[in-house]
């Protein structure tokens, strides 16, 4: 099964993860500093900044890409409860 | 200075700067506000109208059964053909309840809002869909941005998060008038309308400041720095007294009530740790010194214990907003933690918990629920929770103090930032 690497910046810790697993899934698992909202895509509280690997993740949906520019999200940065780890990356809290 | 204000005798708006009006509502008898606020004296809905030599603004509105008095008071300064803009600066519907119908009546009127206000615009209008043109005009703006009257210039200030992710403060150049939505607010319901006319009111901008700004005390202190160096005259809030004599003093106030008092005695870069207990049979007290002696061999922690069982709610939720991190230890009785910490854990809406580091311990008879329950609870409120909870049966023995004094260490590592080499998990491994 394809694999990817997680790294969370914030408490320095890397999760080796199958390839489709959510941000979301890993970091509450670890207690990373991600916090969540409405953990469906729609409210934004999840932003994370990829700091790198930007490419190992899911393309984002059109709604998450709505919904990030309605929270002024920069540049590379995600939902974690919609990006799901396809390779080596990593992110921390935006 | 007109000193007979009352403004409950008629509907007309009250001037208070050049060209400034106020054209709000009062509401002397609501009691509870927002299901959660104590309003002992009712509350205003502070909306406001600029003129300038080329139109008109009109800043907020009301709640939707106060517009009667809102459109009156409007009517009786301009036309609606008049008004060329709606500033929003929060959309809570207590300020935005009467925009529709503003909307159906000064058609031609741009609205100017925060970025982040958008999809909450659209959600307000919904009902309104079907005589509110579908496309109608806002314009976003940010700090830096302006808008202009002819003579008169509006400016904005990107405050977020106070208390909403949309909010934001507008201020009005030639006037030095800012108007600041709710920051600088209080339900406070007074005929007078401004605050050197009002009766007493520092306890109600205290406690709208504790329940309403206290979680964003960090967003307070980004936005005083765009406000402090504004030359003000007046602040017009939409909850409240018109803040027009020394006007400063509630600025300087907002910096104090959101400045960390313990960083005034905590020296260096020292960390706290709260540890809170409640024991039936002293096992779990036995387990919160032990952990707080482990805790205590780092210098540069500070630790401190709390039995629940003697205590209030209010003092330590101010302990809790400034600690670094907080233990809970309980018991399990009944499959449960014991109520003075569900009670504790259910205070914590007024402050910001967010990263803090949490963990939990208690001793146990049968089934000891309670620490996976306090964690729970924690991670609800957006803590981290760093290492898994330590639960004894019983009686704790020598081995198991050792290991609640290891627990308090590691906190007290993880606290002090000191680096374990974690290598890789495996996602397969984790719980």
């Amino acid at each position: 099964m394809a694999k990817g690497k997680i790294t969370f910046e914030d408490i320095d810790q890397t999760v080796n993860v199958p390839a489709g697993t959510r941000i979301i899934e890993v970091s509450e698992k670890i207690g990373a500093g991600i916090i969540y909202g409405c953990r469906e895509g729609d409210c934004g509280t999840c932003i994370t900044h990829v700091t790198e690997g930007w490419n190992n993740l899911t393309e984002p949906s059109v709604l998450e890409e709505k919904v990030l520019k309605e929270n002024m999200a920069s540049r590379h940065d995600r939902l974690a409860c919609q990006a799901q780890v396809l390779g080596d990356c990593k992110v921390k809290p935006a | 200075m007109n000193n007979q204000v009352d403004v409950s005798r008629h509907r007309h708006a009250v001037e208070f700067a050049d060209g400034v009006y106020w054209i709000g509502a009062l509401d002397p008898t609501l009691r509870t506000f927002d299901i959660i606020l104590s309003t002992a004296n009712g509350t205003s809905y502070n909306s406001y109208l600029v003129k300038g030599s080329e139109g008109v603004a009109v800043i907020d509105t009301v709640k939707e059964n106060f517009s009667e008095e809102f459109f009156a008071r409007l009517e009786s300064e301009v036309d609606y053909s008049d008004i060329k803009y709606i500033v929003l600066n929060h959309l809570e519907p207590d300020h935005t309840g009467a925009l529709p119908e503003l909307m159906k009546r000064a058609p031609q009127a741009k609205l100017y809002i925060s970025q982040r206000a958008i999809s909450m615009l659209k959600a307000l209008l919904k009902p309104a869909s079907e005589v509110i043109e579908k496309n109608f005009d806002y314009t976003t703006v940010n700090t830096g941005d302006s808008i202009g009257l002819g003579d008169r210039t509006l400016s904005f200030l990107h405050t977020p998060f106070l208390h909403w992710p949309d909010t934001q403060c507008t201020y009005l150049e030639e006037e030095a008038v800012l108007f600041s939505g709710d920051v600088f607010g209080c339900h406070y319901c007074d005929k007078r309308l401004f605050n050197d006319l009002v009766g007493d009111f520092r306890f109600s901008f205290d406690y709208y400041y504790a329940h309403i700004m206290r979680p964003f005390k960090n967003h307070v202190m980004d936005a005083l720095k765009l406000i402090e160096p504004l030359k003000i005259k007046q602040i017009a809030p939409t909850h409240g007294p018109i803040l027009r004599e020394r006007p400063r003093r509630y600025v300087t106030h907002y910096r104090e009530l959101s400045t960390s008092s313990l960083s005034r005695e905590i020296v260096n870069d020292d960390k706290t740790l709260i540890i809170f207990y409640m024991s039936s049979y002293g096992n779990t007290a036995r387990m919160a010194e032990e952990i707080s002696e482990g805790a205590s061999e780092f210098d540069s922690v500070r630790v401190s214990l709390y039995d629940l069982e003697g205590g209030e709610t209010d003092p330590f939720v101010d302990l809790i907003e400034e600690a670094d991190a907080l233990l809970f230890g309980s018991p399990t009785i009944n499959g449960d933690a014991v109520k003075p910490v569900w009670d504790l854990l259910s205070s914590l809406v007024v402050i910001n918990l967010k990263g803090k580091l949490g963990g939990a311990f208690g001793s146990f008879g049968w089934s000891g629920e309670a620490v996976r329950m306090i964690e729970d609870r924690m991670r609800g409120l957006k803590m981290k929770i760093p290492q898994e909870g330590l639960r004894v049966k019983l009686i704790p023995d020598e081995d198991e103090l050792e290991t609640c004094r290891l627990f308090g260490r590691q906190i007290a590592r993880k606290l002090t930032g000191k680096k374990e080499d974690k290598g890789v998990i495996d996602f397969a491994d984790l719980g």
